[in-house]
């Protein structure tokens, strides 16, 4: 018994520090939209729970009423339609209750609505988002397509600006979720759709794919980095510049591999002959938080592992093991963290 | 016993048996569980073209030919590699026709992989060293259903990919302008 307290207390105790985890929650709320969904979910929350209260507390009534009274008030009897006229008033004042109750919901519902598009009639910055198995290509869309960029699996917002996302599917369809900001929305293949949202926090944020998509679907996730305006102007601009070239012998060891063997033929290095589509644009790789859309942090030990046997980190990915010499592979991996 | 309770024992029986012939192929994720699990056998480098005595069979096509999800993944890569630039989907245009039954350097999926690995004379540019050995087999694979080699139970029943446009209920209205004010 003492044990069963114990666990149920710690159990209590877990759940109250996930309202403190902002880093993927619908509870974060990191967003107008964000908001404007908590303030809805908890006026449904308080509509239903009063609703829930006063049917079983006239439940309890109308049992304990039928015990007290014995046989005395049988339905069966056939006199229940002349009913006493406290119950018909009480029964045209439930229905009035319920109708108030159902259509304030829906008001409520639609306002929050209207607050939600209204990101996408102010759009301020626009991204396209393609969805890949199982991966996502960033590109960050300009009025002036010299500042046109792309990346992977990492958006960078600025705060309080807002954004609209069109997202594509190159394959299946992918769901784009980030939970702290905004709710689920499709990436159908041969179409166009879109989410908007507006950032309130500063932050790193998660976000994944919502509908399975394959065996990796679960490693289909990217990182959301909310930073001030300046921070994303700054991040934008060294987006933009094309990688360095290796300042060490053995980084020019890993160049000359990287981009001219199997790499190349699927990722893309500006500045370098390495041009491939495929795979994810990898130019700035080493300045992301994470390895193979947020299967694994960014760091070196990681690099060597993701790149020497992608295949058991990834099972199934399209990124394919790549039987590198160990010199290679060392050679490889020095040139990847010189790209910052 | 009834007739009838035997025959529909009889039926249950055959049913099971044939349930015996759904155990397709594995499917590896790994790339590299050839060199490890199976001798590789000679190099089946030396074509003749229009003839001569074929090598013995690679040990390897066991492992890809008639290999759904290898056939799978092959034409993913057929497409994204820009195979179809040359070959069009099969048809043909600057490279050969695949889809049809004429082989210049074999059709055995050790002689296709072969080919896509060194490169053949007149534009056919080698491969080896730009995709892995894995890759390359398993759009061998795929080429060969090109021409309807493998088994029909092992081959997808659409082709990968989208097809069509967007349907024209969900095209923009795009309100037509001037074109020398497009760019300002």
């Amino acid at each position: 018994m003492k044990t069963k307290r114990v666990t149920a207390a710690t159990l209590t105790l877990q759940l109250g520090a996930c309202s403190y985890q902002t880093y993927q929650s619908d509870f974060a709320n990191a967003g107008v939209e964000d908001r404007q969904f908590l303030i809805l979910f908890w006026i449904f929350v308080a509509v239903c729970v009063a609703m829930y209260v006063l049917v079983i507390i006239f439940l309890i009534a109308g049992i304990a009423r039928r015990r007290r009274a014995g046989d005395a008030n049988v339905v069966e009897t056939g006199r229940h339609h002349q009913s006493h006229p406290l119950l018909r008033g009480g029964l045209i004042g439930w229905a009035a209750l319920v109708s108030t109750g159902l259509v304030g919901l829906a008001i409520a519902s639609f306002f929050a609505d209207r607050t939600m598009a209204n990101a996408a009639a102010n759009e301020k910055l626009s991204i396209t988002v393609t969805g890949k198995q199982w991966w996502w290509d960033i590109q960050y869309n300009a009025a002036d397509v010299s500042k046109t960029m792309r990346t992977a699996n990492e958006l960078h917002l600025p705060v309080g600006v807002p954004v609209r996302i069109l997202l594509r599917s190159d394959d299946v369809i992918h769901s784009f979720w980030v939970p702290s900001f905004v709710g689920k929305q499709d990436l159908i293949p041969g179409r166009d759709t879109d989410v908007s949202f507006t950032p309130t926090k500063v932050g790193i944020f998660r976000g994944q794919c919502a509908e399975f998509c394959g065996v990796e679907h679960a490693h289909m996730a990217f990182v959301v980095d909310v930073e001030p305006y300046g921070d994303f102007i700054k991040w934008w601009e060294r987006q933009l510049q094309e990688a360095q070239p290796p300042s060490t012998p053995l980084a020019l060891v890993g160049y000359n591999y990287v981009t001219t063997r199997e790499c190349a033929t699927c990722h893309t290095i500006s500045g370098t002959p390495a041009g491939g589509r495929v795979g994810p644009d990898l130019t700035h790789l080493a300045s992301r938080h994470s390895i193979a859309a947020g299967t694994l942090p960014m760091g070196e030990g990681n690099l060597y592992g993701w790149v020497a046997d992608p295949q058991s980190i990834k099972p199934g990915s399209k990124m394919p093991t790549v039987d590198l010499e160990p010199n290679d592979l060392h050679a490889v991996v020095a040139y990847l963290e010189t790209l910052k | 016993m009834s007739s009838r309770f035997r025959t529909s024992c009889a039926f249950a029986l055959v049913v099971a048996l044939a349930m015996t012939g759904c155990n397709r192929e594995e499917r590896h994720s790994r790339s590299k569980p050839l060199g490890e699990t199976v001798d590789t056998g000679a190099s089946p480098d030396t074509i003749i073209p229009g003839g001569g005595t074929p090598q013995p069979l690679d040990p390897r096509a066991a492992l890809y030919d008639n290999n759904s999800p290898a056939i799978a993944e092959g034409q993913q890569l057929f497409n994204k590699m820009n195979c179809v630039g040359c070959h069009s989907h099969g048809g043909g245009g600057m490279g050969p026709a695949l889809m049809d039954d004429e082989w210049r350097y074999g059709g055995r999926i050790d002689q296709i992989a072969a080919t896509i690995a060194e490169g053949r004379p007149n534009g056919m540019p080698s491969w080896r060293g730009k995709l892995t050995e894995d890759q390359i087999w398993k759009i061998a694979a795929y080429v060969r259903t090109l021409s309807g080699l493998p088994s029909k139970d092992v081959v997808g029943s659409r082709s990968e990919g989208i097809s069509g446009p967007t349907p024209q209920t969900l095209t923009p209205h795009q309100q037509p302008r001037p074109s020398d004010t497009a760019e300002q």
